[in-house]
């Protein structure tokens, strides 16, 4: 029932540093995902000054007709957001698990510039496990 | 598709029954970014004025659609970003959530958007969006005394 459909972690500045895809139905070039995760960022923060209340920190979550979209925004402003069928439970802890992946795997690096496109094996491989774990306990059902 | 069922006004969905959770505003847009009619019920912060803020909000509800037909996982052929796409045409969102509120949004085949903001634990308002859309047809569109792209009085 339940499955991601892709996972996009950007920068303060709105670039991209990763993208990974577990199954969408089209495929988007590098340049189309760069300009899906500016926008994005844009998008986010115009959310923020259209609320009517103080403190809004940006959009959570779109519902859309076909997918939903989790968004998670850290402290320091790098937002980590994934595409996931409509209706998928548990999708805020898996972002929050990912940021704790993305700083012990990504930011401990001490190889990894800041800010620059993602490139650490450790990462991968533990990002792997953790959405295909998520996959299986959630077929599992 | 059936876009709406009948001509009569559907009847009224259940009235929402916790404290906190009346809109705070509602626009009506036309396909042209004419805000035909704003209300504001609870809006303690306002960040800019009113005719930015309709132009705001416009901007963002017409890239965010384009981004959720861009982004479609389930449809393999798409179009460019930023091509400008019809009503119904492409996945559209129906709502997203902030951590202060929450904004839903319907698109009619004739290109009239309506949205709600409201308290960020309300449910699906969909329903309460096409109740709102009815109600603009029987009693906006059918007076004789109104002109199409006209602010609602």
């Amino acid at each position: 029932m339940a499955a991601i459909y892709s996972l996009y972690i950007i920068n303060k500045s709105g670039g991209l540093i990763f993208y990974k895809d577990y199954g969408s139905a089209g495929r988007m070039d590098t340049n189309d995902t760069l300009r899906v995760a500016s926008l994005w960022h844009s998008m986010h923060a115009i959310s923020q000054q259209l609320s009517p209340v103080l403190g809004c920190a940006g959009i959570e979550l779109l519902e859309a007709d076909n997918f939903d979209l989790h968004c998670f925004q850290s402290l320091t402003g790098t937002k980590f957001f994934v595409v996931c069928e409509p209706g998928t439970l548990h999708m805020e802890n898996l972002l929050k698990y990912i940021y704790e992946l993305y700083t012990d795997y990504v930011l401990k690096n001490p190889f990894y510039e800041m800010e620059m496109p993602i490139r650490c094996e450790l990462f991968d491989i533990n990002l792997s496990q953790a959405v295909q774990k998520d996959r299986v306990a959630l077929l599992g059902r | 598709m059936q876009f709406f069922g009948g001509s009569d006004i559907s009847p009224s969905p259940p009235a929402p029954t916790a404290p906190g959770n009346n809109a705070h505003m509602i626009y009506v847009f036309n396909r042209n970014g004419v805000c035909l009619l704003y209300k504001e019920w609870n809006r303690p912060l306002h960040t800019l004025n009113a005719q930015q803020d309709h132009k705001l909000m416009f901007g963002l509800l017409f890239s965010l659609k384009s981004l959720t037909a861009k982004m479609d996982p389930t449809s393999a052929e798409k179009g460019n970003l930023g091509v400008p796409q019809l009503p119904g045409q492409g996945c559209s969102f129906h709502s997203f959530r902030t951590n202060t509120y929450k904004l839903s949004f319907m698109e009619t085949p004739s290109g009239i958007k309506i949205i709600l903001v409201t308290h960020p634990k309300t449910g699906d308002l969909r329903d309460s969006l096409k109740y709102i859309y009815n109600l603009y047809v029987e009693y906006v569109v059918k007076n004789p005394l109104y002109t199409p792209g006209a602010p609602v009085r």
